[in-house]
């Protein structure tokens, strides 16, 4: 958001020499590195994106090979985190699994900001009957308990990890709706707008030009904790059998199979919930310190 | 006040009819046979045939729409497809075992929350304002069907402390009762303590900056005095305010912890009849719950009229 001096320094200038306040990214990122606990949990992030990627060269054995000489068998030397109920290597089901958590992440996120971002900034701008309508369809939304409105349309749309991101990308997408409207409507009425209006630009120009990156840091803040939160969507509907199905592995569905060999096999339930709680954390702690970094004014709460 | 109510009241009717659409369209968009999708492949001609004529789908999905919202009204939920019993029994049956979680978790999740929260803000920047920090962002981060499973594995299967899972009635066996809700009103207080606890220290900051709070200092009152007769009423408003919301995610997390830990409640009955496509008990499970969310959010608001004028003078940002 644009603080008051900005508004100050750009209100009388000609649109065009009016841009976003855009601190460069050497600024940018000083300030993000005061925040130690950021800095760590960016690093994590860094990692965990690596092992995606790198599943295969860091992975010791084949995620979904079974080997029914060596079922439920504790940690070894061969078998680092031990093996589950089809013998399979946990170790490499849980590298593996970082692949699913993160894309069902990003993906899910991606829907809601694809369509959360476009209608809040028309619902903001034109305000009217279009916002009325919208607002009290964000408001109905957002009164089903998260969890419930994304099982229930998983359970309608079917079982499968891309079925998950869409009930989960739909799920989130009022959120994103309500942040973007709240920032164009603030926006609105600053004086570059107006600016940018004497000068001849339309409408179309006003909200991608000028608008946009202004609110573009908000809701870059948002889309990072959902990304947290839409893992552990996906890992819950993974859990309660909706979301990936086997043999693929996700960390949800390793932890609802695990329930089951609580006393023989502890091991299974292990590392995919510490995978899980690693990753989440991370992303949350990259997400305070972006919004610590790019919102100036937060610093004192 | 009047006015603010009437206004209260209308901006209600318009949310309440998007919930009822969107339960509506869960059911009635699903792409094929909304028959055979319920009742499987195997199933007769008949049975389809009667079924079809049951939810009316041989008529316009605007008429459907109204002959539900009429029965609804009316309090028929429709009947559950695998038992034939009205959907609206079976939740009534099941709601008073997740009430009973519900205020447990409660009960859980302030205790840990408005301590930890009065401690950090209090001691801001110390060690425990950092301690409590951390162990707010773990408890968002630790998903809280893991969290189940290790109590479980902790208490239950290794130190024996505690049944693993189950449930029985607390007319029945109180003391059993009381066993059986400790673990999970402790997985789905946690992550509801997180919350409280972060949006309490805000809160509680801020009101120790104003002036009110300088004044009962300048009268010579103990910091101590100052938090627990002045300061923490003010600062629990935000807290009240998001009471939907922390109804919505107890809701929520009942789906998880009821599943984990076996208790037949309204979270179970929605996985329940979400795998088993039993349709018209999902739409009822899925109503009842947006329905308890909208209606706690205007009760809130309107206590709040009712106690603060400034809210019911104030124009509400549009």
């Amino acid at each position: 958001m644009r603080r008051p001096a900005d508004a100050v320094l750009t209100g009388g200038l000609p649109a065009e020499h009016a841009p976003a306040p855009r601190y460069g990214l050497a600024y940018l990122g000083r300030r993000y590195a005061r925040n130690r606990l950021a800095l760590v949990g960016l690093w994590v992030v860094l990692l965990i994106i690596g092992t995606a990627i790198f599943a295969p060269w860091v992975a010791p054995h084949s995620p979904i090979k079974t080997n029914f000489e060596n079922l439920l068998k504790p940690p070894t030397s061969g078998h680092i985190l031990g093996t589950d109920d089809l013998g399979r290597d946990i170790a490499s089901r849980v590298i593996y699994g970082t692949r699913t958590s993160l894309l069902a992440g990003l993906i899910s996120v991606g829907i809601a900001v694809a369509i959360g971002l476009p209608l809040g900034l028309l619902s903001g701008f034109y305000r009217g009957r279009l916002d009325d309508v919208l607002m009290r369809l964000t408001d109905a939304m957002l009164s089903f308990p998260f969890l419930v409105l994304a099982l229930a349309l998983a359970a309608v749309l079917g079982a499968g990890l891309d079925r998950a991101m869409i009930a989960i990308g739909i799920v989130f997408t009022p959120g994103f709706i309500r942040l973007s409207r709240a920032q164009v409507l603030s926006e609105r009425e600053q004086n570059y707008v107006e600016a940018a209006r004497a000068s001849g630009a339309g409408d179309g120009r006003i909200i991608w030009r000028h608008i946009l990156p202004n609110i573009v840091s908000p809701v870059l803040v948002q889309a990072s904790l959902s990304t947290a939160a839409a893992i552990t969507a996906e890992a819950a509907l993974s859990f309660l059998g909706l979301g990936t199905q086997p043999p693929t592995p996700s960390w949800g569905s390793m932890l609802n199979i695990a329930q089951a060999y609580l006393s023989t096999a502890p091991w299974m339930a292990w590392w995919p919930g510490i995978a899980i709680f690693i990753t989440v954390l991370s992303i949350n702690l990259t997400g305070d310190g972006l919004r610590e970094a790019l919102d100036p004014r937060l610093r004192s709460v | 006040m009047s006015r603010f109510l009437v206004r209260r009241l209308l901006l209600t009717l318009p949310v309440l009819f998007f919930v009822s659409v969107i339960v509506f369209s869960l059911i009635n968009l699903i792409p094929g046979d909304p028959a055979r999708i319920m009742l499987g492949e195997e199933a007769s001609k008949e049975a389809l045939e009667a079924l079809r004529k049951q939810m009316g789908l041989d008529r316009p999905l605007y008429v459907r729409y109204l002959l539900w919202l009429n029965r609804l009204v009316r309090g028929d939920f429709g009947k559950s497809v695998r038992d034939g019993r009205p959907v609206l029994d079976t939740l009534l049956l099941k709601l008073p075992t997740t009430i009973e979680l519900a205020i447990t978790s409660l009960l859980v999740a302030w205790a840990i929350a408005i301590p930890a929260a009065v401690l950090a803000a209090w001691k801001r920047r110390s060690a425990w304002d950092y301690a409590a920090t951390a162990v707010g962002l773990a408890g968002i981060s630790i998903p809280n069907f893991w969290l189940g499973i290790m109590l479980i594995y902790l208490l239950a299967v290794n130190l024996r402390l505690l049944p693993p899972s189950g449930y029985v009635e607390p007319w029945i066996d109180l003391s059993r009762n009381l066993r059986l809700m400790v673990m999970p009103s402790i997985v789905l207080g946690s992550a509801l303590a997180a919350l409280v606890m972060r949006l309490l220290r805000s809160s509680l900051i801020e009101v120790l900056g104003t002036d009110y709070v300088r004044t009962a200092h300048a009268k010579g009152l103990n910091e101590r005095a100052v938090i627990v007769r002045h300061a923490i009423k003010n600062a629990m408003i935000p807290v009240v305010t998001i009471m939907g919301l922390q109804l919505s995610g107890l809701l929520g997390g009942a789906v998880i912890t009821e599943t984990i830990f076996a208790i037949p409640g309204f979270g179970r009955l929605a996985v329940d009849s979400i795998l088993t496509r039993d349709y018209p008990m999902v739409q009822g499970v899925v109503l009842f719950a947006a329905l308890a969310v909208v209606l706690t959010n205007l009760f809130v608001d309107m206590v709040y009229a009712f106690l603060d004028p400034r809210i019911r003078l104030e124009e509400r940002p549009a």
